[in-house]
């Protein structure tokens, strides 16, 4: 079965960032949404550690590492950009102030629930900015392959996994799919166009609600 | 009023066994690697400040810095929010050894919880957590419709900081993302101290540039050229 890359999901996550949008992307494959912005659109990239309006990473030995994203990389900051403390910097993430929060996921299940940081009582626990993440943003959405490596389904009924946050995503973008998250259920919204509803539905842990229209999920090769 | 100390043992004075640290810092940004380090000195030549609770986002990379004190066997708890990083040994060895403790602390919350602290706020609600394991045995609440979990202040007996301009009352700025925690810090700490890369006379900064307020500060020591915790780690320095 043919799938998106993850450059593709980004790319398609991109797609529905305003031009202006105030945004956090949490660490790892998210960050890469940033390089996919359409032409004119530009962004206002947040991150916890204290920086409005960062910009790419630097060449590599021009790093100022006071300049850091929240994963640790150097970055630079862009015209207008500004410094702030840690309550201020989770001020606008508790707040309302962001517009959109894009992040990874180990499931994400039909009523909003994610789990995305730990998979286990084993080893030592860490958890970051995620649970705070997932709260205030006016769009919380995921970016995520459709199934795990072994071919289980990411989107369930309910997590089995120790949750993030309750009922807070919004939206995933799948290798497979774009589905909504409304009133407790996955919605549809655009899917492969070589993929039938049925193959979609059995590779999906949770009932799929489909509207009178779905869209193809079309993206560019990258 | 001149809050200048001579030298870095002078400027660690008084931080003694069982206290409570807040130490600046996120990853290597803001990270007081000096204090550190002389904090260590005092602890291999005399023993003490043992078994200190240590209050950073993260729990020390590499073999410098907090996972330098680590190591030397001065730390009995973590509280942070992300006790990994590119080389977490230090942490990792001790936690799964059962030899040291952790209280994780979602990152907002943590931050949340030092500003009440210093602001004289002993509990808050945050929306943070609710539903999740990290919530367990919380009171939790409702407003608005909405649940929230009551999380308490964090104070400390002593704040680690690292300030990019100092004056001698105290006023401090930052440099870049290396301000991180530490404005709240200042304030959650009975003893605050403070390395700064440039002590300057009063009136040498602006006002209206000043980050945080000379009140919260007990103590400044020049550090002219501090180290970098992210550029010793890429260069694998080790301090014991």
């Amino acid at each position: 079965m043919s799938k998106l890359s993850n450059a593709q999901i980004a790319w398609r996550a991109a797609q529905d960032i305003e031009d202006g949008a105030y945004v956090n992307l949490g660490i790892g494959f998210p960050e890469m949404v940033a390089k996919f912005q359409p032409p004119g659109r530009q962004a206002i990239f947040h991150t916890e550690n204290g920086i409005l309006n960062f910009g790419e990473s630097p060449a590599e030995g021009e790093e100022d590492w006071d300049l850091i994203n929240a994963g640790k990389k150097a970055v630079t900051a862009r015209p207008g950009a500004a410094f702030f403390h840690h309550a201020d910097s989770f001020a606008m993430v508790r707040g309302g102030h962001l517009d959109v929060a894009i992040l990874g996921t180990y499931e994400v299940a039909e009523n909003g629930d994610l789990a995305n940081w730990s998979t286990g009582p084993k080893g030592v626990p860490a958890v970051g900015g995620a649970m705070d993440l997932v709260h205030g943003a006016r769009r919380v959405a995921v970016i995520t392959d459709h199934v795990t490596k072994d071919g289980r389904p990411k989107l369930v009924k309910r997590c089995s996994l120790p949750l993030t946050g309750v009922a807070c995503v919004t939206r995933v973008y799948s290798s497979l799919a774009v589905i909504d998250i409304e009133a407790g259920r996955f919605v549809l919204r655009e899917k492969l166009a070589g993929m039938s509803i049925d193959e979609l539905q059995a590779v999906t842990g949770a009932e799929l609600v489909i509207p009178a229209s779905v869209g193809d999920l079309v993206v560019p090769e990258l | 009023m001149d809050k200048t100390v001579p030298d870095l043992a002078a400027a660690i004075a008084g931080i003694d066994d069982g206290m409570t640290l807040m130490i600046g810092g996120f990853g290597g940004a803001g990270a007081p690697i000096e204090l550190i380090h002389a904090l260590i000195d005092r602890y291999g030549a005399t023993g003490s400040p043992g078994n200190l609770t240590v209050i950073n986002n993260n729990a020390g990379n590499g073999r410098i810095g907090i996972a330098a004190m680590i190591d030397a066997g001065m730390v009995s708890k973590m509280v942070c929010s992300f006790p990994r990083s590119s080389d977490p040994r230090a942490f990792t060895e001790k936690y799964l050894a059962g030899e040291i403790a952790l209280e994780l602390v979602p990152q907002g919350t943590l931050a949340e919880r030092i500003r009440a602290g210093g602001a004289g706020i002993p509990a808050f609600y945050t929306p943070t957590s609710f539903g999740t394991d990290l919530a367990a045995g919380k009171p939790t609440k409702e407003f608005d419709g909405r649940m929230y979990v009551e999380e308490r202040w964090l104070k400390a007996d002593a704040a680690l900081l690292k300030a990019e301009l100092a004056d001698t009352m105290g006023n401090l700025t930052y440099r870049k993302a290396a301000r991180n925690f530490s404005p709240l810090m200042a304030a959650a700490a009975k003893l605050t101290i403070v390395q700064a890369s440039q002590v300057v006379a009063p009136g040498q900064i602006d006002p209206e540039q000043v980050i945080t307020p000379g009140i919260f500060v007990t103590r400044v020591i020049a550090v002219p050229h501090p180290q970098q915790e992210e550029a010793l780690i890429r260069v694998g320095a080790a301090y014991l």
